[in-house]
């Protein structure tokens, strides 16, 4: 057996450790995340509150995860719908080529041309903030990376010589993509999925912090740091927690991301 | 069945195919020879309906009585495995890594023939037995990686023959096959279209290969077919230079690779190459490589001269023979 790249390894730890977390949250967190107790308020670790409690007296630990699940989420969701919608634009640039192909590729400049936080913005200045709208707006901007990814790699494959067997057996172009583009470029897909999740977490995180992403009650690490910035003085570790959470699964699915494109992709391995 | 009369094909001004006539009845076996670049390919992929986007088709090619020089891909898509079917040249690159040959080997079965999958894979176990892969059974459930180059080669003509085509092309099938095993395949294709009544276009460097699996041939030299003729009669005795020296350019082994006094002899080649398409002579094509050239040879292009019946070259020194 091959080793395994360390990049994949580490980040494989450390996506472990977060969906982990996010899915503990489903059946168990150390204490509502949503309770206040103004008495408890400012509390330093102990054995009730592991990292303490913020200002409203919630527990740290169970805002954290909740805001785990909710980040995990909105990527996962964002991920997929713009995925899958830049593939299947992808997919039908490359089968079809000529005009098709360039307005396909001329639109997702035009995607790329577009700042994603600024079409949050415009989309929280229509619709109103919510954390809907944040996913929408993290799902458009995956749809022009993922259309280009997978029409660069579907327009290699439909140069190989089993899909000129395919069309010289009678398949039309739709069937060639489904049963033998799709399946051969996969492992790109896939890698720039795992890529686009972490990019899709820091962007919530990001429209959260700027309050139109996650709304009041639900938890978010955006939000906390936006809440902990104005205590910075008073206790900074309520900013430098969920800080560090945004850290590790961004990291986490970054490195993951690079260690799955080393191991399919062995000729840029071998580059480096 | 299948009629060329002057097909070209034209990337921008260049001809990369001209002037191609050709009548393909039910089980005729023709054999296509040229060096690389002379447009063998190409006229396959134009029986195919598959030549490039950017190619210009003129002319006629009718299958069946239909004219498809010009005709739409979703057309072609009806005629392809049942009128048309192709074997490529690289067995390794021409099935998909991913899917288990038989998956591959009942795709237009289900497609054209409308079969049920059971259907379908009973028809596909008796082709590989037909092209002789032993174990059938277990052979449909593998993928490519665990077979080897003639296992695959022999997946792919029972691919090409799903749904009893009128003609198989095979595009150099031997190519990337060692000696043996090319000729085994070489054989394969040469039964199955007489056992099945199909016609057989082979194309092939291998001049021993297309005088063991054809009847007729057709030589090509940068998109001009040059010489035709029954197979024996025209590497028996060719008329034209540039068949004289595909023939001489053969290398033999043995006694026959050496001189009298017993040094080994120089292989005899063709000097140059097939010119560009950007860079083709005004003239005869084989102008400047040619070693009998006459004066005309630069400025005209010599005419398809008939010499017995289904018999002859285009070649200023046929006509030339005449006057004197």
């Amino acid at each position: 057996m091959r080793r395994l790249p360390a990049n994949f390894l580490l980040g494989a730890v450390l996506v472990s450790l977060v969906v982990g977390v996010a899915a503990l949250s489903l059946i168990w967190t150390p204490h509502d995340p949503q309770t206040m107790s103004i008495s408890t308020k400012f509390a330093p670790p102990s054995a009730e509150h592991w990292l303490g409690t913020d200002q409203l007296g919630r527990d740290v630990v169970a805002q954290l995860m909740a805001a785990a699940r909710n980040s995990m989420t909105v990527a996962l969701v964002a991920v997929l719908l713009g995925g899958s919608i830049g593939v299947a634009l992808g997919l039908l640039a490359s089968a079809l080529g000529g005009w098709v192909e360039d307005g396909v590729m001329r639109l997702a400049d035009l995607g790329f041309a577009f700042p994603a936080l600024l079409f949050a913005i415009m989309l929280a200045a229509v619709f109103g903030p919510s954390l809907t709208n944040a996913v929408l707006a993290i799902s458009f901007i995956n749809i022009p990376i993922f259309a280009r990814v997978t029409r660069a790699s579907a327009n290699q494959i439909w140069t190989r010589d089993y899909v000129a067997a395919a069309r010289a057996a009678g398949r039309g172009r739709f069937a060639i993509s489904r049963d033998h583009i799709l399946p051969n470029i996969a492992a790109a897909i896939i890698v720039q999925a795992t890529i686009e999740f972490a990019v899709a977490i820091l962007a919530e995180a990001a429209l959260s912090y700027l309050g139109l992403g996650a709304q009041p009650p639900a938890s978010s690490w955006g939000r906390m740091l936006s809440e902990a910035q104005t205590l910075m003085y008073l206790a900074p570790q309520l900013a430098i927690y969920p800080g560090l959470c945004i850290v590790v699964a961004v990291l986490g699915f970054g490195l993951l991301g690079d260690g799955l494109r080393d191991i399919t992709d062995p000729r840029l391995a071998r580059a480096r | 069945m299948i009629e060329l009369s002057n097909l070209s094909v034209h990337f921008g001004h260049a001809a990369a195919l001209r002037d191609a006539n050709l009548v393909i009845e039910r089980g005729d076996r023709l054999g296509v020879v040229g060096e690389s670049g002379s447009g063998k390919t190409l006229l396959a992929l134009c029986l195919m309906g598959m030549a490039p986007d950017s190619a210009r088709l003129t002319g006629q090619l009718s299958i069946d009585g239909q004219d498809m020089a010009r005709a739409a891909e979703r057309d072609w898509q009806r005629l392809r495995s049942r009128w048309v079917a192709m074997v490529f040249q690289e067995p390794m690159a021409a099935l998909n890594p991913l899917r288990r040959v038989g998956d591959t080997v009942i795709e237009p079965m289900l497609l054209h023939d409308g079969l049920t999958r059971r259907a379908a894979r009973d028809r596909a176990l008796s082709l590989f037995e037909e092209v002789g892969i032993p174990d059938p059974d277990r052979r449909l459930r593998q993928f490519p990686h665990e077979m080897s180059g003639g296992q695959r080669q022999r997946v792919l003509i029972a691919l090409a023959l799903a749904c009893n085509p009128m003609l198989l092309i095979a595009d150099e099938p031997t190519t990337a096959l060692d000696a043996n095993v090319a000729l085994r395949i070489t054989d394969l294709l040469q039964r199955l279209a007489r056992e099945r009544e199909m016609a057989l276009v082979f194309i092939s460097h291998d001049l021993a290969a297309v005088a063991r699996a054809t009847e007729d041939i057709v030589v090509m030299y940068a998109g001009d077919m040059v010489e035709r003729g029954r197979t024996a009669a025209v590497l028996g005795a060719p008329v034209h230079p540039y068949t004289k020296g595909l023939l001489g350019a053969r290398p033999d082994v043995g006694v026959a690779g050496r001189n009298a006094d017993g040094k080994r002899r120089r292989l005899p080649t063709i000097p140059g190459s097939v010119p560009p398409l950007q860079g083709l002579p005004e003239g005869c094509r084989f102008a400047g490589r040619c070693p009998v050239e006459l004066p005309q040879c630069a400025t005209q292009r010599p005419a398809f001269t008939q010499t017995e019946v289904a018999r002859g070259a285009a070649c200023h020194l046929l006509t030339e023979a005449r006057h004197d």
